[in-house]
């Protein structure tokens, strides 16, 4: 009778909040010790940014029930916002934590008015066509910002697009077209990474808990039995979406500070489908199972570094095995039993 | 004027790659209802079998293109047994998934076996042209070959759909098919069959993408293919000539948004027409409007 | 089979219908003139003249592709009318949106149900308080005092809807699991919980065994005496409609071919002929 049963969902939402301080905590004194290796060490950051993306995509996929394929371009323009943000203010605010937060801020802002922006037109849209539409945002964005050029220097902020037209005496590019974003100082931490999960947390569980969550996933599960009960459609999924922007923005302000340079390739449509993988393997509206794909899969590729060549072969089959395994009737149905005669002997 | 011309020509040339490869999109998406993201992977592998060979075999090019047809056709069968076809009854999110797999699986193969330094394609019509009004205006022969093929295919294609047993077989598992099969059609089957055709088609197109765009790396085809696949939304999914008008259309937008806006900027453009399409007609400029039954 | 339900008097109105006696001092909670809508060429609903009292039971009848859905479908803008003008209340609901009409008082079950499948039952009772006890997403993100306070009152009006089905013990489980008469009941719950003035029922009782449907009607005629609202129903079940419908409008081809009460209608020619077919002369 287990599986009727949706309650106890509360729960097991402070048992998630338990286990990413558990990691945290473990993590961060591994560090201390000095028990992970440089490489690891380097992905800490990563993983909490990719966490964060995985979450924030499941928000639209699995609570609001659209599917996104342009997700990255909200991370890119959180990226770089928060790049530039970060650059532009070195010297007004000199605490670093501040200045990641305000970047964050900022980039989680400008996401949130994209996200405005490609929602109002495109949620009219359905199924595979909003798919597509997301998908082209995202490549559209990625020209924008390829062609982008900022710099700074004593007279203020300059803006060229297309071309760098503008000379600067002293100061520097904030933003070099092609070349993206260079010299960035890395202000992003492990702790400041596992806060902005914490928060992703709160406000997705808090969402879903609430009225305005309990009229997103109405939409999700009967849009026109939503709209006879007097939900507002437009409203509710533009929330859910921009909600989803923005943190993905922010997500995308914690990576580019933890990274040398960025640059707007690095935010392309594969990046989208990597975060897709995470929210489908992890379970659709399942954020504890999108928390752990994100971080496992972000960390295997470097796990495969022996079978270097190999690993992105093995990277693939693994997906496809797993996507058989689980969705395929006869071979789910073996695994159950499997597990179960397992869970018998133990018995 | 004259460049204008030229800019068109070179726009439907692109165009008519870009309706080859919309069509075996389509045709998935109208019977499978699955976005074959491996689908441009396929194209790719064609390329490939194709270059070796002409280049290291010295095969006549028409060998190489009926090679890379088999070769893609096999390919495309095999994929959908393997890893579709166990999915026939899972949503269309978790094949989309697995497409995506079969689609890293194969880039990486690529990588693994040719590396991924280009490859450059080798000029299978010498740079033949035909110059008109004192070589202003150039129409190279693989340009015309391309526009032909798509012709040809396009005019074949219809006719198989429309009036064999195959294809009826088809329209009707696209239609509904749980009635196709109550009718006696091998729903199996005729989906396998369309990932053959498609990916057949796939073939060809990589071929001819080579020949206008000659450097080949494992990843060629995914561009190539996110804008065929763009193309077919556009047109309409699910609708053959819709493929065909897409196709073409975002050939030419893509040319002269490079000739007369910017090259780098090209890309964004073609997207940002088809946002405005699907915004004032929601499913595509052929595509049908389906009314919701409540 | 016989109800103790308490029949009134009807009495005409003047656009061309009858409402009970004890509603004639008020406005007709739904006054439909001339309605209609095409689809193509052809007339899926002509000329609809349709009064409901603010307290009555009423039922819409007809053979299969009669039109019945699509008055539904009409009177809560799923479909946008053609022709003609529909009143709730005195008024007019022309240009409003499927939700603006829920918000002026109309709630509906659906033929094919349509429940937030994934959903707690409960939750699906909430959602359909949406527009009753609101507070801000803000205010639910934050989790502040007003998020609580409403919360508690969501919950506790949401039980005491789910009593009237004695549906309180499934409050956790899953819509979509729930027995097919137990999701009919819960979209009828749902409904409820909007606040309408009129709750339109496509086919209550489908579905159902005869001891289910004898509990519906008991709780049909429950809801219209708790709650003092008008009741629009379509349904198969002549035994549920004549007993419990106090007006009965009959469709075929999308046109009224009889009004009245539950004795006028069995006793119509052209009702019987439309069921039937014609009785060949000779």
């Amino acid at each position: 009778m287990k599986k009727f049963f949706t309650s106890k969902m509360k729960k097991s939402n402070w048992l998630v909040y338990a286990g990413v301080i558990l990691a945290f905590v473990v993590f961060q004194v591994m560090s201390g010790t000095g028990a992970l290796s440089s490489t690891m060490e380097g992905q800490l950051v990563p993983v909490c940014a990719y966490v964060v993306m995985a979450l924030s995509l499941n928000l639209t996929v699995g609570v609001l029930g659209e599917l996104s394929l342009g997700h990255a371009g909200f991370m890119s323009i959180g990226a770089f916002t928060g790049a530039v943000t970060a650059a532009a203010l070195e010297g007004a605010i000199p605490n670093s934590g501040l200045r990641l937060l305000v970047a964050m801020i900022m980039g989680a802002l400008l996401a949130a008015v994209a996200g405005v922006l490609v929602g109002v037109p495109v949620l009219r849209l359905r199924g595979d066509y909003l798919a597509i539409v997301t998908l082209a945002f995202g490549e559209i964005i990625k020209s924008i910002i390829t062609n982008l050029y900022i710099g700074m220097d004593s007279t203020g902020l300059h803006c060229s697009f297309l071309n760098l037209n503008f000379t600067m005496q002293d100061g520097k590019m904030l933003l070099n077209g092609p070349m993206g974003v260079t010299g960035i100082e890395k202000i992003s931490t492990f702790l400041s990474g596992f806060l902005l999960i914490m928060v992703t947390l709160v406000i997705i569980f808090n969402l879903v808990n609430s009225r305005s969550g309990r009229a997103i996933m109405a939409l999700r599960d009967n849009r026109i039995a939503a709209e006879s009960v007097g939900i507002n459609v437009t409203k509710y999924k533009l929330m859910g979406f921009v909600i989803s922007a923005s943190l993905a923005g922010a997500a995308g302000t914690l990576f580019a500070l933890s990274q040398n340079t960025i640059m707007a390739n690095k935010f392309d449509f594969n990046t989208s489908i990597l975060v897709l993988v995470f929210v489908v393997l992890g379970g659709l509206g399942r954020m504890w199972g999108s928390i752990i794909a994100a971080a496992t899969l972000t960390v295997l590729p470097e796990l495969l570094r022996e079978f270097s060549d190999y690993r992105m072969l093995v990277y693939a089959i693994v997906l496809i095995l797993i996507m058989l395994a689980t969705n395929n009737p006869t071979l789910k149905g073996w695994f159950a039993r499997i597990f179960k005669r397992k869970g018998a002997e133990k018995e | 004027m004259l460049s204008f011309l030229n800019h068109l020509i070179n726009g439907i040339s692109l165009g008519s790659i870009y309706a080859i490869i919309a069509l075996g999109y389509t045709m998935v998406y109208g019977i499978a209802k699955m976005l074959n993201f491996a689908h441009g992977d396929i194209i790719m592998v064609g390329a490939y079998v194709c270059f070796f060979a002409v280049s290291s075999f010295q095969l006549h090019p028409v060998v190489g293109l009926l090679l890379a047809i088999i070769v893609c056709t096999v390919l495309g069968t095999l994929i959908e047994k393997l890893a579709y076809k166990p999915l026939r009854q899972a949503t269309s999110l978790a094949v989309l998934i697995t497409a995506i797999g079969v689609s890293y699986f194969l880039q990486n193969a690529a990588q693994l076996l040719w590396t991924s330094n280009p490859k450059l394609f080798p000029d299978i019509f010498n740079g033949a042209a035909i110059k008109l009004f004192d070589g202003e205006l150039i129409i190279t022969v693989s340009t015309l070959v391309t526009i032909a093929a798509c012709i040809v295919i396009m005019i074949l294609l219809t006719a198989f759909i429309d009036k064999s047993k195959t294809g009826k077989a088809m329209r009707a598992c696209s239609e509904d098919k749980g009635a196709a099969q109550l009718m006696g059609i091998n729903v199996n089957r005729t989906i396998s069959i369309t990932f053959a055709i498609g990916s057949a088609l796939a073939a060809v197109a990589g071929v001819l993408l080579c020949t206008t765009y000659p450097s080949l790396v494992p990843t060629t085809g995914s561009m190539p293919g996110i804008k065929a696949f763009t193309a077919a939304v556009f047109g309409g999914i699910g609708s053959v000539p819709g493929a065909l008008l897409g196709g073409i259309l975002l050939g030419i937008i893509e040319i002269m948004a490079g000739a007369y806006i910017s090259t780098s900027l090209s890309n964004a453009i073609v997207f940002a027409v088809l946002i405005l399409v699907l915004l004032i007609k929601p499913t595509g400029l052929l595509g049908k409007q389906i009314r919701e039954k409540v | 089979m016989n109800y103790p339900f308490q029949k009134t008097k009807m009495v005409p109105v003047p656009s061309h219908s009858i409402i009970p006696e004890r509603d004639l001092g008020k406005t007709p909670i739904l006054e439909c003139q001339h309605l209609g809508v095409d689809f193509g060429g052809l007339h899926a609903v002509n000329d609809l003249n349709l009064a409901i009292g603010r307290t009555e039971i009423a039922g819409l009848i007809g053979p299969n592709g009669a039109g019945k859905t699509t008055v539904f479908n009409l009177l809560t803008k799923v479909y946008q009318p053609t022709r003609g003008t529909i009143l709730l209340d005195s008024v007019d609901t022309a240009g409003k949106t499927t939700m603006q009409i829920n918000r002026m008082g109309i709630a509906r079950t659906f033929q094919n149900i349509r429940l937030f499948s994934n959903m707690s039952v409960e939750d699906n009772v909430k959602v359909g308080l949406h527009n009753q006890e609101r507070y801000s997403a803000a205010a639910g993100i934050l989790r502040l005092p007003k998020y609580w306070k409403k919360e508690k009152a969501i919950h506790e009006r949401a039980m005491e809807l789910l009593s009237i089905f004695d549906m309180q013990d499934m409050a956790n489980w899953k819509a979509g699991s729930l027995p097919y008469g137990a999701q009919r009941r819960l979209e009828i719950v749902r409904a409820l919980a909007t606040n309408p003035s009129l709750l339109l029922l496509d086919e209550p009782a489908a579905g159902m065994n005869p001891s289910e449907t004898a509990e519906l009607m008991k709780n049909i005629v429950k809801i219209r005496d708790l709650f003092q609202i008008a009741i629009l129903l379509i349904e198969h079940d002549m035994n549920l409609v004549m007993n419990i419908c106090e007006g009965i409008c009959v469709l075929n081809f999308g046109e009224v071919i009889a009004k009245g009460t539950a004795e006028e209608i069995q006793g119509n020619p052209a009702v019987i002929e439309a069921y039937l077919g014609k009785k060949k002369e000779g």
